[in-house]
């Protein structure tokens, strides 16, 4: 799927087949589960940047089926760029009516990143000011979490962090993405 | 005139606090509050917590308008929904002392009388921008009700709101 088809399907389904949500509603929940980790963890930032992914990875593994359902694409990408396109243009705009843009490629063709223009997550947020958050927190990191798990269950097998965020100051709120290896579909073990 | 701006939590605590002078009629936006009584207004506003309690249930407005005077000192009031008190004190310069023996003159321009209606909707302009800046900042889901605000970015809105209309 090209591009600019990718963009009219993200668009469609955007406008037809998904429920809405109050903006602030997500800000706020997703601020307090944030706040609450960093509370949690006594603002050990790396862990929770951990914990973040975790949780992300988790929603991943399940969302994949729900955008497989929406999107109604059931043709696997093919090659990588093309489920980078997918992703920012079909789910991200069906989930979160965003289109962050697909940028940087490596000349392999395995790495790329996402820059992110607005960030429904960061709406209001100012990173508390202890001199640290500053350097170590990524508030949006279940993100990466997400890509990580949605893309493993259609064998891939993918690494994402961020590199730059508004938040910290940054021009930019930059993901990047990397693909490790397709997962190989594997036989189940014998029976005997 | 010289400004004094505190916001006061729902326990009569500090939450933040700007000191300003007026941008209008050729002033440089600098407070010029006597050395010797700088560390008072601290005391007059406080002391003006009393009187807001005592009006803010009558009027059913959120903007109370100049509810407070000690001397050369008047204290406006704009109550949130939360009640998080916005109090702001002002000080005329006190060469123009003599324009208060006229207070409801509305020649006069905000610089100087803190009375006139002018000041009364330029000050009620002022508090609804902070306002709006105030809700955005409580939103950050890593503040908590009742901290001390210290975002550099809410502190810059109060500086533009009080060069804009003050």
């Amino acid at each position: 799927m090209s591009a600019s088809k990718a963009a009219r399907v993200g668009e469609e389904i955007w406008k037809g087949r998904v429920d809405k949500v109050n903006a602030e509603l997500v800000v706020l929940t997703y601020g307090t589960i944030v706040a609450q980790l960093c509370k949690d963890f006594d603002s050990d930032y790396v862990q929770v940047n951990k914990q973040l992914d975790k949780m992300g990875y988790n929603i991943g593994l399940r969302l994949i089926e729900d955008y497989l359902a929406k999107s109604n694409t059931m043709r696997r990408c093919s090659n990588f760029r093309e489920t980078a396109d997918m992703l920012a243009k079909v789910g991200f705009k069906i989930f979160l009516n965003i289109t962050p843009t697909v940028t940087n490629w490596t000349s392999d063709n395995k790495q790329f990143s996402l820059v992110f223009e607005e960030n429904p997550l960061a709406d209001f947020v100012e990173l508390p000011d202890d001199g640290r958050a500053q350097d170590e927190l990524w508030y949006s990191n279940i993100f990466c979490g997400v890509l990580r798990g949605a893309l493993e269950m259609v064998q891939m097998q993918v690494e994402a962090h961020f590199i730059s965020d508004v938040l910290r100051g940054n021009d930019t709120t930059e993901m990047r993405v990397s693909l490790i290896r397709y997962i190989d579909d594997e036989l189940p073990p014998e029976d005997d | 005139m010289s400004y004094y701006f505190v916001i006061v939590g729902t326990e009569d605590n500090p939450l933040f606090e700007y000191e300003f002078g007026t941008s209008k009629a050729g002033g440089d936006g600098q407070a010029r509050f006597p050395e010797q009584a700088r560390h008072m207004n601290q005391f007059i506003v406080h002391s003006s917590l009393d009187i807001v309690e005592e009006v803010q249930w009558g009027t059913g407005q959120m903007y109370l308008k100049c509810v407070d005077r000690f001397y050369n000192n008047y204290v406006s009031c704009f109550l949130t929904g939360g009640n998080v008190k916005f109090m702001l004190l002002h000080q005329p310069p006190s060469s123009s002392v003599s324009s208060t023996s006229n207070p409801r003159s509305s020649t006069s321009t905000i610089a100087t009388n803190p009375m006139s209606p002018q000041t009364e909707e330029a000050v009620r302009a002022f508090m609804l921008e902070i306002y709006e800046s105030w809700v955005k900042t409580i939103m950050n889901p890593f503040y908590r009700v009742n901290m001390e605000v210290r975002s550099p970015i809410f502190r810059q809105r109060v500086a533009a709101a009080g060069r804009k209309y003050l």
